[in-house]
């Protein structure tokens, strides 16, 4: 008896809390930049695709949900032909993030992906690529990697010698 | 071995191990499955020490508890050897070892084509190394450009030297070099320039980093865990080595080698490892395609439509006509035997080239003379080359030759008490001295750097050195002796040596078209077998299944356009077959031309295909399974690599298709390849250790396939769902025990059955230590492959007539020999892009005084006079000819069929 008139008198005092309701779709929560949402594909800072096509996020993907073809341009920087993403498989682990080595591939705190067809869950680079640089800013790979693809001569690179002359003779 | 190797006991880390006493303790221990880093050792190299990597602790006896470090890779095993590969002050010996090779590694590995299958990865993560502390600068270095096939990325090298020991010692290269020194060492070329050597591909699987990556593979890249993979068999030349084919996303991304301890264990040349191109080329024939009326532009056709425009062409009474190919498989070739009925299968090769490969495959089948493996090749002591430009027509065995040379001064060695593993001290050693080569051709090529005689004379003189040879060693063999006194000396010096070799060798080949080289070279190998010689004889055919072809009953191709003279044609099937590439072009359209129905089977367009009334798509070495007997007559299976979505099917899937149509009792039901090989078994017995020793479509492990598919493969969810968002059924392959899946057992299949190597920790080509009895030695379970013919003990005396020479030359007239070329001359591999760039055009060789004679210049343009065909082709200076000969390059691209040798005139352009 005594433990139902408690509840009773603690489900009235919840009169006087705050409401905790969201009046979503109009009334957007926060989230943290770091949640795991939407993924996308990000460019540096010359607006230049960041993707180099290492296939390293499709290596880690556990649902293999990511597919992509490398290949290069006439400098020999290499950039994904396609890039495709099926979210209906994604379980957005973040692990493609984590595997990413040049912060092309990230995860933005948008979920707002719902469809009606299960085939517009398929997305391709056209639908993945923004023109910013996303999260992490300040980042070009081909600035620190040794090889030259246009982006910089070799030796010319973060913490990098002139290119060794083979034909001197001193010791 | 009957012989019982002793084995000595040593201790690591506190077991006792038995183990070889000739290997060096890395292999040992590589062997015994101890995993020892290590950069510039190679089991085809031997050790030099160099990198400094595979360092463990030895102790001087059970007492001793300090020990000092030691290089395994140049520590020979004795009796009780106690060493320490966990000690922990070698692993951190080990470790910084890789620090500081890791200092000037650039930070690149996501744009490296070797990252997944990188050697240096594997051994930097088996040592543990993970953190750079190392600040300064990183050391740069520029690239060069190699040519069509490997790429150059200095900044990634490691210095371990494996490069130039491969490029330079192992194959004699000349281009490849190492430049400067102290921390500048450079490994490349003089200038920029394609790399010459032919096995420079090989650089890719040799070079632990990616500073060697393969060029064609960049254009279409995927790492090594998305590639769906099938062990294969190179097509391209008859050694028949073994492959890997990988595909992703329905084409074949790339041609690495397989180990086979019998053939071509490590190694490939660049014709086979970058001549798959043409399965993905634009020219290849993905539908069934009919032509509304003759010589009118085929369309292309549904299945039902082109069923029933078949069952006018194979319903009964009809005369049939079938011409097989010696690039077809031997299941294709037969199941269009069985179509036709031996008495109208032919084997659509030139009636002299049929001839050559008969003769050479009755010998071997009848005289009880042993044809060698690659390996048996690399034991010869005593060699002789007859005719044959190996280099261009069999670029194995010349590879194989060099390590050959070697055996003279290994034996050295092996009485100095040097170990053959220790590389650089052997080759100290050896200096200039080799084993005895003898190489008679009509001009020089590179393999005659390593030879004790050279012989570059005409064709018919050439047999003739052959004759006399045979006449030395045995006064039975028949023969006039029709030569000078300088070939008889030569013979006798020839003669003696191959007399007192242990191992003595004769190659030669059907490629120099003359009856006269093979007849002699089979009589100095039956005249060594009759003095009691443990003589080899390796032959050099044409093509891949030159010599499964010539196993099954059939004719020339000359006799089809005889018999198609005698009486129309109803219906003719050409097998996979250029026929203008085999046959005078008036011969060909000949029998076209009397053909009332012509039904083409091909891979790519071609001259053939143009003429077809139907033309259907025949599935590559890379849709299908198959099997292809090499020229040492041992029979390997092919799998298939791409599951073909088109209406590309297997040849012998088609003709199963005019098989029921013609056959109305339905006899034949093939629904597999095993049921091929079975019809064949029951046709041919000597076909019958196909089914004992091949791993038949029911063969699983554990319950399961084999995966193509390594545990890695991405994308599985989303390659197709661009198509459905649905993931399709998994494609069955109903052929082989292969699955196109990751699933499945993935350990240690059997030999013939490994897709790709990976063992745990070890990513790169090396792991396929894991996949060897011990390094260099077979493969677990014995090499793939079956030998089908064994000699059969006591010889029987066959001995050939001396052939009728080449008269002598007329006025005004050449001879004109073939001369081949490993870029070009091969039908398929010459459509590959790659190796497009290093075809040459059309050329003729002759030496110096001949073109002052008629004045021309090295690169001038003349014009060809020969068999009633005119051509126009470039001069070469090629002063190792005789004064009278000249080559003339064969099949090249653009270039008509010409049956040489034969005499043409040249008029200046």
């Amino acid at each position: 008896m005594i433990s139902i008139l408690r509840s009773m008198w603690l489900t009235f005092l919840h009169v006087f809390h705050k409401t905790e309701t969201v009046e979503y779709p109009e009334v957007k929560p926060y989230l943290p930049p770091r949640y795991r949402g939407r993924i996308i594909l990000t460019r540096d800072a010359e607006k230049k695709e960041r993707c180099v096509a290492c296939y390293l996020c499709a290596a880690a993907c556990p649902v293999d949900c990511i597919s992509l073809q490398a290949t290069e341009d006439e400098q020999g920087r290499r950039y994904p032909e396609f890039f495709r993403i099926n979210f209906s498989r994604c379980i957005f682990c973040g692990f493609c993030e984590e595997a990413c080595p040049t912060y092309a591939i990230q995860l933005i705190p948008d979920f707002e992906m719902a469809e009606y067809d299960r085939q517009n869950m398929v997305y391709e680079k056209k639908h993945l690529l923004i023109s910013g640089e996303g999260k992490y800013t300040g980042y070009n790979f081909y600035k620190i990697a040794g090889v030259e693809i246009g982006v910089k001569g070799k030796g010319e690179g973060e913490n990098e010698e002139k290119p060794v002359d083979i034909k001197e003779l001193l010791p | 071995m009957s012989l019982e190797v002793r084995m000595v006991k040593i201790t690591i880390d506190g077991k006792y191990y038995e183990v070889k006493p000739e290997k060096n303790l890395l292999e040992s221990c590589l062997s015994i499955g101890i995993d020892i880093p290590h950069f510039c050792f190679h089991p085809a190299l031997g050790s030099v020490g160099a990198c400094r990597l595979c360092a463990v602790k030895k102790f001087r006896d059970i007492d001793d508890t300090k020990g000092r470090i030691v290089m395994s890779c140049m520590e020979p095993v004795t009796e009780g050897l106690i060493v320490s590969v966990d000690d922990p002050e070698a692993k951190a010996f080990r470790a910084s070892v890789i620090e500081s090779l890791m200092t000037n590694h650039p930070h690149d590995c996501p744009v490296c084509d070797e990252g997944g299958e990188c050697h240096l990865q594997d051994m930097t993560v088996m040592t543990g190394h993970n953190y750079r502390r190392f600040d300064f600068p990183k050391r740069t270095y520029n690239n060069q450009e190699l040519g069509p096939f490997i790429s150059h990325e200095m900044n990634r090298c490691i210095q371990c030297y494996r490069c130039v020991r491969f490029y330079r010692d192992y194959a004699g290269g000349k281009d490849l070099n190492v430049y400067a020194s102290r921390n500048h060492v450079y490994f490349g070329r003089h200038e920029d320039g394609p790399l010459e050597n032919e096995y420079s591909g090989n650089l890719v699987e040799v070079c632990p980093t990616g500073v060697f990556t393969d060029k064609t593979l960049k254009r279409h890249f995927t790492r090594k865990w998305d590639l769906s993979n099938a062990p294969s068999v190179c097509v391209h030349c008859s050694v028949g080595c073994n492959t890997i084919a990988s595909e992703r996303y329905d084409s074949l991304r790339r041609i690495m080698s397989r180990y086979n301890g019998a053939v071509n264990r490590y190694f490939i040349c660049d014709r086979g490892r970058f001549g798959y191109e043409f399965v993905n080329d634009e020219k290849r024939i993905e539908t069934a395609q009919i032509s509304p009326g003759k010589n009118k532009k085929p369309e292309p056709i549904e299945n039902e439509q082109l069923l029933s425009s078949l069952h006018q062409l194979f319903s009964r009474n009809k005369k049939i006509i079938g011409i097989g190919s010696p690039r077809a498989s031997l299941e294709s070739n037969f199941a269009l035997m069985s179509l036709v009925g031996k008495e109208s299968f032919y084997h659509g090769i030139s009636k002299k080239e049929y001839l050559l490969t008969k003769t050479v495959s009755d010998f071997l089948q009848n005289s009880g003379v042993h044809t060698p493996s690659l390996k048996q090749i690399e034991k010869a002591d005593a060699i002789l080359v007859l005719g044959e430009d190996l280099i261009n027509t069999a670029p194995m065995i010349a590879l194989a030759l060099r390590q050959a040379a070697r055996n003279e001064p290994d034996k050295e060695a092996k009485g100095k008490g040097i170990p053959l593993w220790n590389d650089a001290s052997v080759r100290e050693l050896a200096q200039d001295s080799r084993c005895p080569i003898f190489i008679a051709t009509p001009f020089n090529d590179s393999l005659d750097e390593i030879s004790k005689n050279i012989f570059h004379a005409s064709s018919a003189e050439i047999a003739n050195l052959g004759y006399a040879i045979a006449l030395e060693l045995d006064k039975k063999v028949p023969g006039v002796k029709t030569w000078g006194k300088d070939i008889q000396k030569l013979a006798g010096i020839i003669a003696l040596s191959l007399k007192n070799a242990k191992n003595p060798l004769i190659i030669s080949g059907v490629s120099s078209g003359v009856e006269g080289i093979i007849h002699s070279a089979l009589n100095i190998s039956m005249a060594l077998l009759s003095v009691g010689s443990n003589v080899m004889l390796s032959l050099v055919l044409p093509e891949c299944n030159s010599m499964g072809l010539s196993f099954l009953p059939g004719k020339s191709f000359e006799e089809a356009v005889l018999a198609a003279e005698d009486k129309e044609i109803d219906t003719l099937v050409v097998l996979e077959n250029d026929l203008y590439r085999r046959a005078s072009e008036e011969s060909v359209n000949e029998l076209f031309d009397r053909s009332n129905h012509v039904v083409v089977l091909d891979h790519l367009i071609n001259k053939t295909t143009q003429k077809a009334d139907i033309l259907l798509p025949a599935a590559t070495f890379a849709e299908s399974e198959g099997t292809i007997v090499n020229n040492e007559g041992r029979a390997q299976r092919f799998y298939k690599a791409i599951y073909s979505k088109n209406q590309v099917k297997e040849s012998w899937r088609w003709i199963e298709n005019f098989l029921k149509i013609s056959d109305e009792n339905n006899s034949v039901s093939w629904n597999r390849l095993d049921d091929v090989v079975d019809s064949l078994v029951n046709e041919l017995p000597l076909f019958s250790k196909l089914k004992k020793y091949m791993p038949d479509a029911d063969f699983r492990m554990l319950n399961s396939k084999i995966p193509r598919q390594t545990m890695r493969y991405s994308g599985r969810t989303a390659m197709n769902a661009n198509i459905t968002v649905s993931e399709p059924k998994l494609s069955q392959d109903l052929d082989s025990p292969l699955s196109f899946s990751m699933e499945g057992q993935q350990e240690n299949p059997p030999s013939s059955l490994v897709p790709f190597y990976w063992t745990p920790g070890w990513n790169s080509v090396q792991a396929m230590y894991n996949y060897l009895d011990e390094p260099d030695a077979s493969m677990k379970g014995g090499d793939p492959g079956v030998r089908l013919i064994e000699p059969s003990g006591g010889s029987k005396n066959i001995y050939f007539n001396q052939a009728k020479g080449i008269t002598e030359v007329q006025k005004d007239e050449w001879l004109i020999v073939p001369v081949y070329k490993i870029f070009g001359s091969d039908e398929l591999s010459s459509v590959s892009s790659s190796i497009l760039q290093r075809i040459q055009e059309p050329f003729v060789l002759m030496n110096q005084k001949d073109a002052d004679m008629i004045t021309l210049n090295d690169g001038d343009y003349v014009q060809l006079e020969i068999l009633k065909i005119s051509l126009r082709v470039k001069v070469k200076i090629e002063n190792s000819f005789v004064t009278g000969l000249t080559g003339l390059s064969v099949n090249l691209p653009g270039m008509p069929f010409i049956d040489i040798p034969g005499f043409g005139k040249f008029h200046k352009l």
